[in-house]
């Protein structure tokens, strides 16, 4: 008896392990279904080359004015490379926490996923793969122009790829986490709040050396960028692709591959918790004034 | 006490209210439940019969762990909603109609199986059960459509099969046949009692069972809010009615009934009342309870009269006024009277004053 009911057992035992597993996977699977709800897959194609090259373009003519087309300057790939890679901040942070707003506002489905033995968290960090997969594909072709139309100086004989690989997965789960920062608190504002995820983004594009160097802000400015993970990832990303470019700017250039590795580990960790920790107080806030199903009208 | 699938111990709830611009400091404080005691056993069809406003959303939002509690302690399949969310969640679904939820990119297969992978369910019996419940709501053959491209109707079929698809230990219907036309809602009246009588899905007798050695063991268990009275009366073993956050009768609907089974009701279709007001008539000998319901050229007076001798006075007193009486019958008590009887005015009256509230 015992064992015909076991065989007939279709709902798993549901620990946290397996929990959190389909959780992952099914957001990553409905993150990927929206994101490639594309009518016309040729249009999608076209819209995701055109729209980073047209940011870049944007850059490149700007730099182009100020630094009177001296595109062998260092500040050039500096500012190219940064700007490439700084596409991964915006597509994580606003794909992880708009899911917030797009499932309770407009899809109607955060309660039914809140009520569910889901992790929500876990599935907030499973709708951004989707954005990180899309992101990759406008970031790589950033690059590639760079590389083909911009005498961008990557060269991959000479990249450091074991350090780019390692320091762009700290960088992404860093980014996820920061996302899911922003849609904790997504949760607890009912009003309009469909701006945070890119607003955060737009501020943290000027103080995390993304596109200058931190020494070109005020003094008292510039802390805000020494304590972003983020710009500790972009200074990795640029030293392990293109190595001497960094050491033409003074800002981080005290510190060696490891020590910033150790840095961006350290706050991405210290990231990491405060997104836990905030997230646990929200959902326990959201939850006291009954705004999971809360929609704008009320 | 461990057989219940429900259970409520003076269960409130509180909502505070920021006042409009004008009024930034005044914070408002709605009581929208209050001393909530309730318990349903396993394998019960409960209801909770209540006008808009009285607080049925609420109580089912804190049951279902989306909403805490501001005073009491509720459990569900025999854990504590506040202390235990991931005991309960599941064991429990939830279904609220009169919304269009779901992910309109997606199928309606895809949305209800996307639903089963959270709660463990394999693919497989996934896609059988999706089957199933589909044929029994009678959409199977809009399985492939993309659910944008339905009806709302539809839509809400499709979402309350969300809802039976993993056949939890307990279900809470939110007004199910909330916005649909009269055939949809026979559909789904019909779907929910056939479901109870389907035996228990694979994969349920294999849970650990959360309650233990009562009668009921294993048996569904649904609780059902509704403000129609027809649909409590039709589908629920037992009813509790609720008016502006209190519980104030539960029990079997021919129990509830009962207790005016003494009285004589009678609904009259008048010409228009000609400013003849509800308390003039309750202000007769043995006229009980009166409600007058007007509409373009005429009312409608549901009277409840200690004797029918009372009938006399009434009548006295339209024509007096000059109210022509178009149709006079005799009816049996229903779960409506039940209501006037419990609080003086109709759900309908209820909901105005409600709204006229706020
Ligand atoms: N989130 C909320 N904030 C403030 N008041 C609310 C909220 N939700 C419901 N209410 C109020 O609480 C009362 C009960 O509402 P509800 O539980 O939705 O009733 P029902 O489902 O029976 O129509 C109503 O007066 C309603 O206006
Ligand atoms: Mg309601």
């Amino acid at each position: 008896m015992a064992e015909s009911s076991f065989a007939t057992r279709n709902l798993q035992p549901t620990t946290r392990n397996s929990e959190s597993w389909r959780s992952f996977r099914i957001a990553t699977w409905l993150g990927w279904q929206i994101e490639s709800n594309w009518a016309d897959p040729f249009l999608f194609a076209v819209y995701s080359i055109i729209k980073p090259l047209s940011g870049a373009a944007i850059l490149v003519v700007m730099y182009g004015i100020i630094a009177q087309g001296n595109f062998s300057n260092p500040l050039f790939p500096y500012i190219y490379l940064g700007n490439a890679f700084y596409i991964y901040a915006g597509a994580m942070m606003t794909g992880v926490s708009w899911a917030v707003i797009d499932d309770r506002e407009h899809y109607k489905t955060l309660k039914y996923m809140y009520i569910a033995p889901i992790r929500i968290p876990v599935y907030l960090l499973g709708r951004g793969v989707a954005r990180f997969i899309t992101g990759s594909f406008s970031v790589i072709i950033t690059v590639l122009a760079g590389v083909l139309f911009l005498h961008l100086p990557l060269d991959v004989m000479t990249a450091n790829w074991p350090l780019f690989f390692l320091a762009l997965f700290i960088g992404v789960v860093m980014l996820a986490m920061m996302g899911l920062l922003i849609g904790s608190i997504s949760l607890l504002l009912v009003h309009h709040v469909g701006f945070l995820g890119d607003a955060v983004a737009s501020a943290l594009y000027i103080f995390s050396g993304a596109i200058f160097p931190l020494d070109v802000l005020p003094a008292w400015l510039r802390p805000i960028g020494f304590i972003m993970p983020i710009t500790y990832w972009l200074e990795l990303v640029r030293r392990s692709l293109i190595g001497n470019v960094a050491q033409a700017f003074p800002t981080l250039a005290g510190f060696s591959n490891m020590e910033l590795l150790g840095i961006l580990l350290g706050l991405s960790l210290l990231f990491g918790v405060i997104s836990i920790l905030t997230f646990r107080f929200c959902d326990r806030r959201a939850r006291e004034k009954g705004l999971i199903d809360r929609t704008t009208n009320y | 006490m461990a057989s219940l699938a429900i259970e409520t111990e003076n269960l409130g709830r509180i909502y505070k209210i920021r006042g409009n611009k004008k009024e930034k400091q005044i914070r408002k404080e709605l009581v929208a439940l209050q001393e909530v005691n309730l318990q349903i056993e396993q394998g019960e069809l409960f209801g909770l019969l209540g006008p808009n406003g009285a607080g049925k959303t609420t109580l089912i939002k804190i049951l279902v762990t989306l909403l805490a509690p501001t005073t009491g302690q509720a459990r569900v399949a025999g854990f504590d909603v506040v202390d235990q969310p991931q005991l309960v969640r599941p064991r429990i679904n939830m279904v609220s109609g009169g919304e269009s939820s779901g992910y309109g990119l997606l199928t309606v297969r895809e949305n209800l199986w996307m639903f089963a992978q959270f709660y463990g369910l394999s693919s497989k019996e996934a896609n059988r059960r999706i089957e199933e419940l589909l044929t029994m709501v009678g959409i199977a053959d809009r399985m492939h459509t993309k659910s944008s491209d339905l009806s709302t109707g539809l839509r809400q079929k499709m979402n309350i099969v969300r809802g039976f698809l993993t056949d939890p230990e307990v279900l809470f219907l939110d007004e199910p046949t909330l916005g649909l036309d009269v055939g949809a809602s026979r559909d789904v009246r019909r779907f929910i009692l056939e479901w109870l009588d389907v035996p228990p899905l694979p994969g349920r007798e294999g849970r650990e069972p959360a309650l233990s050695g009562a009668k009921g063991e294993g048996r569904r268990t649904l609780l059902l809010t509704t403000h129609y009275m027809v649909e409590a009366d039709e589908l629920c073993d037992r009813v509790a009615i609720i008016n502006e956050g209190r519980v104030l009768a539960c029990d079997t609907p021919s129990a509830l009934k009962q207790r005016l089974q003494r009285d004589a009701l009678f609904e009259i279709e008048t010409s228009p009342l000609n400013g003849l007001s509800a308390e003039a008539l309750v202000s007769l000998p043995e006229v009980r309870k009166a409600t007058l319901s007007e509409r373009d050229g005429g009312a409608t007076l549901n009277l409840v009269l200690v004797e029918e001798a009372a009938l006399a006075g009434v009548i006295n007193v339209l024509s007096q006024k000059n109210v022509r009486i178009l149709k006079l019958s005799k009816r049996e008590p229903t779960l409506e009277d039940v209501f006037v009887d419990l609080v003086g005015r109709s759900m309908e009256e209820m909901e105005k004053v409600g709204a006229s509230e706020q």
